[in-house]
């Protein structure tokens, strides 16, 4: 039996500045269940962005509100991946995955031993001591998520993490966080614009629509996976007709 | 280089590169011989009057006898200590300056006109007043050097502090930091580079300073020296001084130099 981890409901948002107000999100209502890896697709600048930061509580909504049913009814705690990895030259990787435990006071020898697992597992122990710079765009987006994955958050919000990285990387990037962040049973909201990245990481889309945004359509996706390549998700039999599907849900906004 | 062999193409491009250096290095110091000879000449056969214009042998001379009578060390000493304290104050100043004015908001732009206005203000223009206000003697002068440079650098640290990528900040914010962590996770470290090229100018800028003050309120200095040599009209005294000030100025700056240059290499 699985439970909503979180609800959104009645969710409004606007930005202000001295020429007016933007509406950003009216009215939005959703739920995400736990362990469910859920993508957000709309058309550009419809406020996506402004949910998850709604969700980080790094904004505060101005209607509706949003519940998290977490362990003994307390918040989860939630990790946010930009969508650029925002490594610090600075420092070194490890220095650079370690930086919320530092923040947080959490830097324990029990945790500094879980980052290193996590290290580990990625293929990054090597690179440890070295500078961002001298790691591959994938590299860096796998250090990105171990900073994240550090503070043990039970909810991952993506905001487009993968749009800076070539195609090619973004194809094996994406599938490999998609299955680090399965294999840890968390769960996941993805944003992004991209429709085959959508169908081929989640288990549940969600459709906006254009500003301000309300959840125009939801697509529960369940592909038939001939294997389990970065390329396998899209050919799936069924992928085409989701992908139609969602072309069209998102054509009538624009 | 991956190949053990560094390959022809490569050593040609290397020997190029050197003989780029040497070329450069050899034209400067041909330059500087090339001056010093035409104005010993001209000294010597009449074309310009050495009382007026002095010469690099009555130069040399002069540069000898006050190293002789040991004068010229206490009046270097001066000078650089004031300028080292005033730079140093600076520096200390202008950093805090600029983390105060980050912190607020507000505070940064209730104090934006003043700061403008401050910054272009002829500093030499309150030279006379600082002399009334603290008498003659050292601590006139490094107020003096202050005064020239921290303004300036308080914008400009200010400046780069701002310029830092927003979505650096948002990331301590996604891990829950909070403002101080923002400060010295993030914009101290990104900005080391701005503020070690702010040193940079900032050293001249207290030498500058330095001088002004030495001009009008001092006994000992090399701006004493100058403006002492002009009214005694010891020109070789005046001439030897501007040189030892430009030898203060390029090792000044060459020592922050290497202090930016082991920075860079350590990162």
């Amino acid at each position: 039996m699985t439970t909503d981890l979180l609800k959104v409901e009645d969710l409004s948002f606007s930005y202000h500045n001295l020429s007016g107000e933007t509406a950003a999100l009216s009215h939005l209502s959703f739920s995400v269940k736990k362990g469910e890896f859920l993508a957000i697709v709309g058309p550009s600048g419809c406020g996506k962005s402004t949910i998850l930061s709604l969700l980080a509580g790094l904004l505060t909504p101005e209607e509706g509100g949003i519940t998290f049913y977490g362990k003994n009814g307390r918040k989860p705690g939630i990790g946010y991946m930009l969508q650029r990895d925002q490594l610090f030259e600075w420092r070194s990787i490890w220095k650079n995955v370690t930086l919320g435990l530092e923040i947080q006071h959490k830097l324990t020898p029990e945790n500094k031993k879980k980052v290193e697992k996590m290290l580990e597992d990625y293929g990054l122990s090597d690179f440890a001591k070295k500078r961002p710079s001298e790691l591959s765009g994938g590299m860096r987006q796998r250090a990105a998520l171990i900073r994240t994955l550090a503070l043990e958050p039970e909810i991952l919000l993506l905001d487009e993490p993968f749009s800076a990285l070539d195609y090619q990387t973004r194809l094996t990037v994406s599938a490999d966080i998609a299955r680090i962040i399965r294999s840890a049973e968390k769960t996941a909201i993805l944003i992004t614009h991209d429709l085959s990245e959508a169908i081929s990481l989640s288990d549940r889309i969600l459709v906006l629509s254009g500003r301000p945004a309300h959840v125009k359509a939801q697509v529960s996706i369940r592909l038939t996976l001939p294997d389990d390549s970065p390329l396998a998700a899209r050919k799936a039999p069924e992928y085409t007709d989701y992908f139609n599907h969602l072309w069209e849900e998102l054509s009538d906004e624009q | 280089m991956s190949n053990e062999k560094t390959s022809e193409t490569q050593l040609e491009y290397m020997q190029k590169h050197r003989r780029h250096h040497r070329l450069i290095r050899r034209a400067r110091l041909a330059l500087l011989l090339c001056f010093l000879i035409l104005w010993e000449f001209c000294a010597d056969y009449g074309i310009i009057d050495s009382f007026f214009f002095s010469s690099p042998s009555r130069v040399a001379d002069c540069f000898v006898s006050m190293v002789r009578d040991r004068s010229l060390f206490l009046h270097i000493g001066v000078t650089l200590t004031e300028t080292v304290v005033s730079f140093l104050l600076v520096t200390l100043l202008s950093l805090l300056a600029a983390t105060l004015l980050w912190y607020s908001k507000k505070l940064s732009e209730i104090l934006e006109p003043y700061l403008v206005v401050l910054n272009s203000l002829p500093k030499s223009a309150l030279a006379p007043l600082l002399i009334v206000w603290l008498g003659t003697g050292i601590p006139t002068i490094i107020v003096a050097g202050i005064s020239v440079a921290v303004f300036g650098a308080v914008i400009s640290l200010y400046t780069g502090f701002l310029q830092v990528d927003a979505e650096k900040l948002l990331l301590i914010d996604t891990l829950g930091g909070r403002k101080r962590d923002r400060f010295f996770k993030v914009v101290l470290p990104a900005c080391v580079p701005i503020l070690l090229s702010n040193m940079k100018v900032n050293v001249g800028l207290a030498l500058v300073g330095v001088i002004i003050g030495e001009f009008l309120a001092a006994r000992r200095g090399l701006g004493y020296l100058i403006i002492y040599g002009s009214q005694v009209f010891q020109l070789n005294m005046l001439i030897t001084s501007i040189l030892i000030l430009c030898a203060i100025a390029m090792i000044l700056y060459q020592i922050i130099q290497g202090i930016e240059h082991w920075y860079r290499k350590k990162r």
